[in-house]
């Protein structure tokens, strides 16, 4: 992508045009739109799509971007289901301030446990991840009394949004809702990406035993963008609990930890709409083939898997960016 | 006589049986740009690590100017001014030769933490980095991805990432190592070109070079020094000859 820019501009206007906006954002955002005109009847399919396209989005941010690899960010998810839900039932059930109740939850677990996590690296660290996930399941699993347990979370009533959208039995406002939370989230990292703080992260992915030699702090980057990461997981987790009333363990089970890593290797890491790409083809494809066959869905994801891992190992995004900076070399 | 930026007091260093730095004494005054030679083995890269904090001393310490930094972390070190190169190219393959020397300068300003504003909005430090390439030869492919560099350009990302950060003392490990000899000249000229506030330690094993560009070499023997002093001394030392004709020469 760098080898593109010719070599007359000046520093400044390199970084620019970095950050810059390109038209297929412009236009992927715009068509963001079209399941309210094309698919109204799928509305509540594209409602999980954004859901987990954040939830995705959340992964790259510490995956693709600082190379920390989880297997365990459900835990981060189902905490911000479960903390939306509680607050829905205990407190009041006013949208807003559960769903940054959500976040903040997540991201107040995540803080704690950021401390281990960036004092490990490869095997151990993966480990690590998946260790705070069955932790948490259990957890959620033996706390009956408070989040139902195997039951799952029952109770859980919203109010309209700014009192006045109901959440419909379509899933307008719910898609509304989650495609505006995914939206806000979305730019917030961008300008997270390409910010000072976004350059040390990817010094981090590409060489972080480098990064101490020019005095960077890697273990504090770390932890800020975990903890900015299991926040936003803590939002997805709020949404779907928000808009589908219940929470289950099924929100907070690896199962769900394994299918976000899926779908981000899949649309492909360090894109910042891998994972949103990746949430796309999961999701639907689940929502097809599961329709053909409820029980085998798997096999086909699995195939698409291995074919992407072996053939594109950027993901779809990354073999989308090097076809077209090789076209633009020779553009013949 | 003033305090050495850089000195190291009694410093050991062993794995199992096998001692890397013995009773390590040298002192690097202010400017001077010292050799650091010896026969492969000898320790020279473990002392480098021991100074900037990649490995901890099992005895000994660690004096930058007045300040004792035998406990404190590589890059609390490099904040105060000690910084290293790295013998096998240490570099971001994907960023940008631009994107890296940035990061550095962001990074000794302090800057690197702050994500509520965009990097365009810090331009001066993209100058600094686009200039400090421009004083390597770099500045015609500040833009490329560091993979797509030259051998001898990474070697030279190297040295400019460490300049990034504005060291007081640069420990360059091999900077010329698996470059061609018609072009370590020319890397030796640009490190020769540095600053004279900058002190320079560099361990290099070819001694057209070593005599060319170092003020005073420091010879070093299985974890030990075996002694240090200007290049004629070195030279017509007869013990230096015995190293490195008699039995164990890599170099």
């Amino acid at each position: 992508m760098n080898s593109v820019v010719a070599s007359a501009v000046t520093p400044h206007g390199y970084l620019q045009a970095q950050a810059r906006w390109s038209p297929l954002e412009i236009a992927f955002w715009l068509a963001a739109f079209l399941p309210f005109v094309l698919f109204p009847t799928y509305l509540s399919l594209a409602n999980q799509i954004a859901i987990t396209a954040l939830f995705a989005l959340s992964l790259d941010l510490i995956l693709g971007y600082a190379g920390i690899v989880s297997l365990g960010h459900a835990a981060f998810f189902g905490i911000g289901a479960y903390a939306a839900g509680i607050f829905s039932k205990y407190v009041w059930g006013e949208p807003i301030t559960g769903l940054v109740f959500a976040g903040l939850c997540a991201g107040l677990v995540g803080f704690a446990t950021s401390f281990i996590v960036a004092r490990f690296k490869h095997l151990t660290l993966i480990m690590m991840t998946l260790g705070i996930g069955f932790l948490v399941h259990e957890i959620a699993n033996a706390a009956h009394w408070l989040t139902g347990g195997s039951d799952g979370l029952q109770g859980v009533r919203l109010w309209p949004i700014f009192n006045y959208f109901n959440f419909d039995l379509w899933g307008y406002t719910a898609y509304s809702y989650a495609l505006a939370v995914l939206f806000i989230v979305f730019v917030l990292s961008r300008r997270l990406i390409n910010s000072p703080f976004g350059l040390a992260l990817r010094g981090i992915r590409e060489n972080s035993t480098r990064m101490p030699a020019i005095g960077a702090d890697s273990r504090a980057h770390i932890r800020k963008i975990y903890t900015i990461s299991t926040a936003i997981a803590g939002l997805a987790g709020g949404l779907l609990a928000q808009t589908t009333e219940t929470v289950s363990l099924g929100s907070i089970d690896f199962q769900r930890s394994a299918d976000v890593v899926v779908m981000l290797v899949l649309g492909g890491a360090g894109h910042l709409y891998g994972g949103i790409l990746g949430a796309i083809i999961f999701m639907v494809a689940r929502d097809q083939f599961s329709g053909i066959n409820p029980q085998f869905w798997y096999f086909p994801m699995g195939v698409l898997l291995v074919a992407v891992v072996m053939f594109l190992p950027g993901g779809i995004l990354g073999g989308l960016a090097r076809l077209t900076a090789r076209f633009r070399k020779n553009p013949s | 006589m003033t305090t050495p930026v850089l000195s190291t007091h009694k410093l050991n260093k062993s794995f199992g049986q096998l001692v890397v730095a013995r009773d390590i004494e040298i002192a690097l005054p202010r400017g001077v740009r010292y050799a650091l030679i010896g026969p492969n083995g000898a320790g020279k890269t473990t002392l480098i690590n021991l100074m900037t904090g990649m490995l901890r001393p099992d005895t000994g310490s660690i004096m930058l100017g007045e300040e004792d930094i035998t406990k404190l972390e590589p890059q609390a070190r490099v904040k105060r001014g000690l910084v290293r190169t790295f013998q096998i190219n240490s570099l971001f393959p994907d960023l940008s030769a631009l994107e890296s020397v940035t990061l550095a300068v962001l990074e000794r300003r302090g800057d690197a933490p702050v994500w509520w504003r965009q990097l365009p909005s810090y331009g001066e430090a993209a100058d600094e980095a686009y200039g400090i390439l421009k004083s390597l030869s770099l500045g015609d492919h500040a833009y490329r991805t560091t993979r797509e560099l030259a051998y001898g350009q990474q070697r030279l990302l190297e040295i400019a990432l460490s300049l990034a950060t504005r060291p007081h003392v640069l420990l360059l490990d091999e900077p010329a190592a698996g470059v061609p000899k018609e072009e370590s000249e020319g890397l030796f000229a640009a490190i020769a070109g540095l600053s004279d506030d900058i002190t320079i330690l560099f361990i290099e094993h070819d001694m057209d070079v070593v005599f060319r560009f170092a003020s005073r070499i420091i010879v070093m023997v299985s974890g030990g020094i075996l002694l240090e002093g200007t290049p004629q001394e070195i030279a017509s030392d007869p013990r230096v000859r015995e190293v490195y004709l008699g039995g164990a020469n890599h170099g």
